[in-house]
């Protein structure tokens, strides 16, 4: 099966500098892949080459096979949705969909039928006489995706769509995309800072930084088994504690201050031993008690806990390094009450931390 | 000071002055002595010197001002003037052409600045330093360029072009077009700086949008840009259109109203008639007349900045 | 790695970065556009210095765009100091010196008023400010004709037609509606907190004007600068109407040296004569560059 996007040793230098690094990626067909990261990590660096609006020093670029890198976006066979929706302010909603099409010479019965379709599916048959400035936003990012739509291609490529929205309509159309990608089933690249966007949406992630993929894998994996320390740090809020310390035992154990901790369980490669190792555990991979525990655990003392409504979050010291625990609000303990944390080993990641790499 | 009779804390009854709410003349008072000028300005100078002008238009006064009413006598005079008359034809040519073709190529070259040349800054101080100039330099630069035997027509001549003819200072029929060359060159500098920041103020992203698209750069320009740029067309064509009709310098230098009367403008008629012919009635007309000209064309724009939509 | 098979068959064709010609079609035209008006902009400027540096011989041999083949700068002291006007024969230098009388108290009076006006319009608005605001910017539509013969009458019934004091005074008055907007936008674009922060440590309007606003507005000061001096050195009209025989500006002279000689013309002191008059100007231009664009749209562009 022909890859539905295959990027090979993509390079993108402005002068000196080297913003993205001989990138590699695969998409399937049908695949919803997710480019997330930091800002200035090159995520929408990559989108604007893949869309061929930016030119790339090195590299080449296959969509549904064919050999694209120089190609002008309009014949990638690609329709885009951008953060700031890019509406012809001056057209109609029918306007702006049909616009391209007609540039395209392509025969009005087949506009009207491809406007028609594509309004059903968005739902914006009542909007098409109106012009973008008497829209909300949430029907602008509709429109705008429409207009990607109507142009009948294989891919859509989305830059941070719904950051220029509300909260609240944020987390509607965000839904809406899913249930487009279901219905229609096209190969989709999206952008985005939003973990919580990356982690509902995403077929695949790939995590950038610094122009560089530092994982590419499923949600599930990201989450559970973070590749390096920045994607573990980066995803989950709160973040994934980190304990600095060294194993011993050819591995079998951690040393984190005073605290002894067994890492029978753990699964990752052979831990051996290392001088400078991070144990990293999610607040909600750690149980809160009073009395003192059977498994792996450290001592701690509670400073702050903050009642999120539908549970609590638990801030604690332990041997000097702050941490935070996710408990139900049936939970909560006051400032100062001295606890032991059970660390959840087969749910934790341990890096090296020189390399920064898992183990 | 008034006073007031009421109750201490300890229940026994006393009088008490009451401080008196400073009057709300008084309140602000440093911000309001601080727009004293601006008051003045607007009142005495501009509200009522060209009240008085125009008040003044209606009386028949000739060498010194004098309250004789005469009605519409001026005014009559004036539109009946042969003078008059060319000096607003000349000026309706000139003027049509120069905001044609300033916003045109003023266009035009913000566009080509846009392209992200290589030294952009070096072209703009290029196309930007007439505007340092005073007309009156502008002005006498052109006139020597335009010297028929030794400007740009001996030269062409001498280039073998033994026919040429272009001498527009001593050529009735275009000598407008003459002053046209150079207050292109003066005007369009500025122009393109406006352009240029209209232009750049567009979103990245709707250029982005209809390469994806693949529109065509001059149909995006044409069909998406320009419509959104509207209201730096109309900046443009309100600067442009009330300068010209104040057009003097220019002319006076260039061409002083020559040859004959064929660049005659109203600003130099009006000077005329004031300073020169001792026929104030008849300068005040003319000059009320140029009033009423930039009134005509800035209560439209007027309407559309304030009136209509109210924008916060 | 799977699809290896695949893929290998497809590594040919493009690769890396598109050919970028540097001679393409549109680069041409586009360079080669921005080269030729530069030209027509540049023109003036040329044949002004190359005549103002030949002697009179050789420009009635030649053309105009010839470079001067003895070059001198005779022409140029003439027109400083021997020209003749109408009136007398001391050259430019006297105009030059009026020009400098005029602009520098001009410009220090006009911003100084602006400043402070902007400065309570902006901060310390009070019923009926916006109002006149907007006269004030509406009245600089006015052309400057319907105006001038009641100036003359109110200059001259306090005694100041004809002096230094009247046309600083006119120039000031003019000046007002764009500096007024312009520091009046840039006052308002200040953070109201600063403001705020000063009012509750008690200070009050002049102070916080020296001590806040003032330090913190150099760059509006010089944008205005520019302004002021570039319109009021370059200013004809005015200079023409309202002072006298001894007071009259560059700009003025200039035109009488030379429009109103009759005989024989000096065309090479008529363009060093020329060159001298805007030569301060365009060097304030020269070195203000960015700041001078940005001086003038914001006082061009309005609301």
């Amino acid at each position: 099966m022909v890859n539905s996007i295959e990027v090979k040793d993509l390079t993108l230098t402005f002068g000196s500098v080297s913003v993205l690094k001989n990138m590699n990626l695969h998409v399937q067909e049908g695949e919803f892949i997710v480019l997330l990261g930091p800002s200035g990590c090159g995520k929408s660096t990559l989108l604007n080459c893949l869309a061929g609006l930016l030119d790339i020093s090195d590299g080449q670029i296959f969509i549904k096979g064919k050999n694209v890198t120089w190609s002008e976006p309009s014949e990638r066979g690609i329709g885009m949705v951008f953060q700031s929706y890019a509406l012809y302010p001056q057209m109609t909603v029918r306007g702006n969909l049909s616009f391209g099409l007609k540039n395209a010479k392509v025969p009005q019965p087949e506009i009207d039928k491809r406007i028609a379709r594509a309004a059903e599916i968005l739902q914006i048959q009542p909007l098409l006489d109106r012009k973008p400035a008497a829209l909300s936003g949430g029907q602008r990012q509709r429109v705008a995706i429409g207009r990607a739509l109507v142009r009948d291609v294989d891919v859509f490529l989305f830059d941070e769509p719904l950051s220029n929205l509300d909260a609240k309509l944020r987390s509607e159309l965000r839904v809406e995309i899913k249930r487009l990608h279901n219905q229609l089933g096209n190969t989709m690249v999206y952008v985005t800072h939003d973990q919580i966007e990356a982690l509902t949406l995403a077929d695949r992630i790939a995590v950038m930084k610094g122009g560089v993929i530092q994982q590419l894998a499923e949600p599930l994996e990201i989450y559970n088994r973070p590749s390096n320390l920045f994607v573990a740090g980066f995803i989950g809020s709160p973040s994934m504690n980190f304990l600095k310390g060294r194993t011993l035992d050819n591995g079998r154990a951690f040393q984190f201050g005073s605290t002894r901790i067994d890492l029978a369980g753990y699964e990752g490669g052979a831990v051996l031993e290392r001088d400078d190792a991070i144990l990293g555990v999610r607040p909600e991979h750690i149980t809160v008690s009073t009395t003192p525990l059977a498994g792996p655990s450290l001592a701690a003392e509670v400073e702050i806990d903050e009642n999120l409504g539908a549970d609590s979050l638990l801030w604690l010291k332990a041997e000097g390094t702050t941490m935070s625990v996710r408990v139900p609000v049936e939970g909560r303990l006051p400032p100062g009450t001295k606890v032991h944390l059970g660390l959840d080993i087969p749910k934790a990641s341990i890096f090296d931390a020189k390399s920064e790499q898992r183990i | 000071m008034s006073v007031t009779d009421r109750e201490n804390t300890a229940g026994a009854l006393v009088r008490e002055p009451v401080a008196r709410r400073p009057s709300r003349l008084f309140r602000n008072m440093s911000g309001k002595i601080a727009s004293i000028p601006m008051v003045f300005t607007t009142l005495v100078i501009f509200v009522g010197c060209t009240l008085w002008t125009v008040l003044y238009s209606f009386t028949g006064s000739g060498m010194l001002p004098r309250l004789n009413f005469v009605g519409l006598d001026q005014y009559e005079r004036l539109w009946g003037s042969a003078r008059w008359m060319n000096a607003i034809e000349n000026l309706a040519i000139f003027g049509v052409l120069s905001l044609v073709f300033t916003i045109v190529i003023g266009f035009f070259l913000a566009t080509l600045l846009d392209r992200k040349v290589r030294g952009e800054d070096a072209f703009r101080t290029i196309f930007l330093y007439p505007f340092a100039l005073s007309f009156i330099v502008t002005g006498l630069v052109w006139q020597w360029i335009l010297n028929p035997d030794f400007g740009v027509q001996q030269v062409l001549r001498d280039l073998g072009w033994e026919s040429f003819a272009f001498n527009p200072l001593h050529d009735a029929e275009i000598v407008l077009y003459g002053l046209l060359i150079a207050g292109l060159w003066q005007g369009t500098g500025l122009i393109m700086c406006i352009m240029l920041a209209g232009l750049r103020g567009i979103d990245e992203d709707i250029w982005k949008a209809a390469r994806v698209d693949g529109i065509a750069t001059w149909k995006t320009y044409v069909v998406i840009i320009i419509p959104m740029m509207k209201p730096v067309f109309v900046t443009a064509l309100v600067l442009i259109a009330s300068g010209i009709i104040k057009v003097y310098d220019l002319v006076i230098a260039q061409t002083s109203g020559g040859p004959g009367l064929a660049s005659d403008m109203p600003a130099i008629y009006v000077m005329q008639q004031l300073f020169g012919a001792q026929n104030l009635g008849q300068g005040f007309a003319a000059s009320t007349m140029m009033l009423v000209s930039v009134v005509i064309i800035l209560i439209p724009w007027a309407y559309l900045e304030f009136g209509g939509k109210k924008r916060g | 790695m799977a699809d290896l098979s695949v893929t290998a068959g497809a590594m040919t064709g493009p690769r890396g970065q598109k050919p970028k010609r540097a001679l393409s079609p549109t680069n041409i035209m586009l360079y080669g556009t921005l080269i030729v008006i530069a030209v027509y902009y540049l023109i003036p400027l040329y044949v002004m210095v190359v005549t103002s540096l030949k002697g009179m011989p050789e420009i009635r041999m030649g053309n105009i765009f010839s470079p001067p083949m003895e070059i001198t700068f005779q022409p140029w002291v003439k027109a400083w100091s021997e020209a003749c006007t109408g009136i007398n024969c001391d050259g430019l230098s006297r105009g030059f010196m009026n020009s400098v009388y005029i602009t520098v108290p001009s410009v220090i009076i006009s911003i100084a008023i602006a400043s402070v006006n902007g400065y309570a319009l902006a901060n310390w608005k009070f019923k009926g400010s916006e109002a006149f605001f907007t006269i004030l910017i509406l009245g600089a539509f006015i052309p400057f004709q319907v105006m001038i013969y009641p100036i003359a009458i109110l200059l001259g019934s306090v005694g100041l037609f004809g002096s230094l004091t009247g046309l600083v005074l006119v120039h000031t008055i003019f000046g007002m509606p764009i500096l007024t907007l312009l520091f009046r936008n840039y006052f308002s674009s200040m953070p109201e907190e600063l403001f705020k922060a000063a009012r509750v440590d008690g200070a009050g309007f002049w102070s916080i004007y020296f001590r806040i606003m003032l330090p913190m507005s150099m760059p509006i000061f010089v944008v205005a600068v520019i302004l002021q001096v570039t319109g009021i050195w370059n200013d004809f009209l005015f200079g023409v109407i309202y002072s006298s025989n001894e007071l009259y500006p560059m700009t003025v002279q200039l035109n009488n040296i030379v429009n109103s000689v009759q005989g024989v013309k000096e065309y090479n002191v008529n363009m060093a004569a020329t060159l001298l008059t805007g030569l301060v100007p365009l060097i304030i231009y020269f070195i203000s560059g960015k700041l001078f664009v940005r001086g003038i749209a914001a006082g061009a562009v309005k609301g």
